[in-house]
């Protein structure tokens, strides 16, 4: 290797290097920014507390539950139906035109922006099928939103299964649908949590497409029915910080921290339950 | 006592096709019941290709097609059984070791769970029975349930006919079984190929010409996808009628 190619590599190398360090810097401002400024607000009233005054004081406790009712709307909807449909894709469709369809549809699906997701939930579950702004109608559309992410993880995961271990069960004679059963889904387990899991926090994050078809302005209790309305986090943090005048900041940023932490501990629970099925897991 | 020239399984011209190109032609081949049959000829000559013809797992590869007939004990395996039937009654052990990502003990019970055995005790005999008759009992029975991945290759591919051998199959297909093993752990696979003769049927595919001659009944030679001679082991290393036949097993092409 002559002067210049060791140079040279020294200088790519640094630049790489460079640029996987920028990456992590809006990460770690945005949560010392958050933690300096929301820390204070967090307190077990902050938390737990009906917000009063006009939102103005008292706690952010329905916003909270709000979003943990969406996302488990979501699961409850997304998770089988994009893990039968990525199973589907994987193991029994074969490749062609109607495949191929549906796999640029998912990617499609991926791309829409969260606005839209709004809308089309608006006009399908809100107006034509009748649920009103309600849990029904947000969980759903939060669901179509999160199925790419959900089905293109759950692909990856069921295709990283080797094909082997397939051959191997088919071959004693144990019919597909078993082989799927007790192979496969088995050990595609991890990527698909953690995909499902990932794309779930995503969603608990969203605004836009929770905007129209689930999220109460201000509603001071707790929704009684898969019908009822109810705040989320997101909207609310919209709400404090462009719609109320005269919000505390602090109160805005220890709900921005408290929505973070939330997808944060989403995300942390991804990782868990990947490492605790690759323990038991033993290859 | 069994009768030797008992027809286990027959192919009428069997042929193989991946797309358009042909891996196999015609072969007209009779299988004697628990015989061991060895498989040998060059890469390309449509070996594997005519094993998983026997157990139908070719129909896993939507670009093949399989024409003429298998019979099994009579039965047309294509047309008048059901491809799980099939292959649970011919098994397959592949070239490498496939253990299953589960202890030994549910890899060897793997089969028979599926097929609807749920009693402990019966399970627990069938692994044990299974085991012993692979060679592998005595090496694995203090560790049931730890996992089938930390063995030796050796041990993995013992495991895998023991795996086998728990649905109890008719016939026993194996695809070139010892490619990735040493000698002494081939030796071990060959003394269970033995013991297994006395029950079951044994299709033997192998680069390995000297093993066929060690193992094998009779040995079959397939040179580009066509079967050029079969006959009893002794016969095809001493007299082949075939030149080609003469030409791979003296290492004079392939």
């Amino acid at each position: 290797m002559n002067l210049s190619a060791k140079w040279k590599q020294r200088i790519a190398f640094s630049v790489l290097g460079l640029a996987s360090i920028v990456v992590i810097v809006p990460v770690v401002v945005i949560f010392f920014i958050l933690i300096e400024k929301g820390l204070p607000a967090i307190n077990w009233q902050f938390l737990t507390a009906m917000p009063r005054m006009g939102m103005r004081a008292g706690g952010i406790f329905p916003a909270i539950a709000g979003t943990m009712y969406l996302v488990l709307g979501t699961i409850v909807v997304a998770l089988p139906l994009g893990v039968l449909a990525a199973v589907y894709l994987v193991e029994y469709a074969r490749q062609n035109w109607m495949t191929r369809m549906i796999e640029v549809a998912i990617v499609n699906l991926a791309g829409v922006p969260s606005v839209v997701y709004g809308l089309f939930g608006l006009g399908l579950f809100v107006i034509f099928l009748k649920f009103g702004s309600s849990i029904l109608a947000g969980s759903l559309t939060l669901s179509i939103m999160v199925l790419p992410v959900i089905i293109t993880a759950s692909k990856e995961a069921l295709s990283s299964v080797p094909q082997s271990f397939r051959e191997a069960s088919l071959a004693l004679g144990v019919s597909k649908w078993q082989t799927i059963r007790c192979i496969v889904l088995p050990n595609a387990l991890p990527g698909i949590l953690t995909g499902t899991i990932l794309g779930i926090s995503r969603a608990a994050g969203e605004t836009a497409p929770i905007l129209f078809t689930v999220a109460a302005f201000y509603l001071p209790r707790l929704p009684k029915s898969l019908f009822d309305q109810c705040m989320a986090l997101p909207y609310h943090l919209y709400v404090l910080s462009t719609q109320v005048p005269n919000v505390d900041p602090k109160i805005q940023y220890g709900t921005a921290l408290v929505l973070v932490g939330l997808v944060f501990i989403l995300n942390f629970l991804a990782i868990v339950v990947r490492a605790h099925i690759r323990g038991k897991k033993q290859w | 006592m069994v009768n030797l020239s008992e027809n286990k399984i027959v192919t009428e011209n069997l042929s193989v096709h991946y797309g358009t190109v042909r891996a196999l032609k015609d072969v007209n081949l009779a299988v004697r019941t628990k015989e061991i049959l060895g498989v040998i000829g060059p890469a390309n000559s449509g070996k594997t290709s005519f094993l998983k013809a026997l157990n139908r797992l070719n129909d896993l590869n939507p670009d093949c097609r399989v024409s003429g007939s298998i019979r099994i004990d009579g039965k047309d395996m294509n047309r008048e059984m059901d491809a799980e039937d099939v292959r649970k009654r011919v098994t397959m052990v592949f070239a490498l070791p496939l253990p299953l990502p589960m202890s030994i003990f549910d890899n060897i019970a793997y089969g028979p769970r599926r097929h609807g055995m749920k009693k402990r005790k019966e399970l627990a005999r069938i692994v044990e029975k299974s085991l012993r008759a692979a060679f592998l009992w005595d090496e694995v029975k203090d560790r049931l349930s730890s996992s089938a991945m930390k063995l030796s290759g050796g041990q993995q591919q013992r495991l895998c006919i023991a795996r086998t051998l728990a649905v109890d199959p008719e016939v026993i297909l194996y695809d070139e079984p010892c490619s990735g093993l040493d000698p002494i752990s081939t030796a071990k696979v060959e003394e269970a190929m033995f013991e297994l003769k006395a029950r079951y049927t044994q299709i033997l595919v192998t680069n390995n010409v000297k093993q066929a001659a060690r193992v094998g009944d009779r040995v079959a030679f397939f040179l580009t996808g066509e079967l050029v001679e079969v006959d009893e082991a002794k016969k095809i290393f001493t007299a082949p009628r075939d030149q080609r036949t003469n030409d791979y097993i003296t290492g004079r092409f392939g």
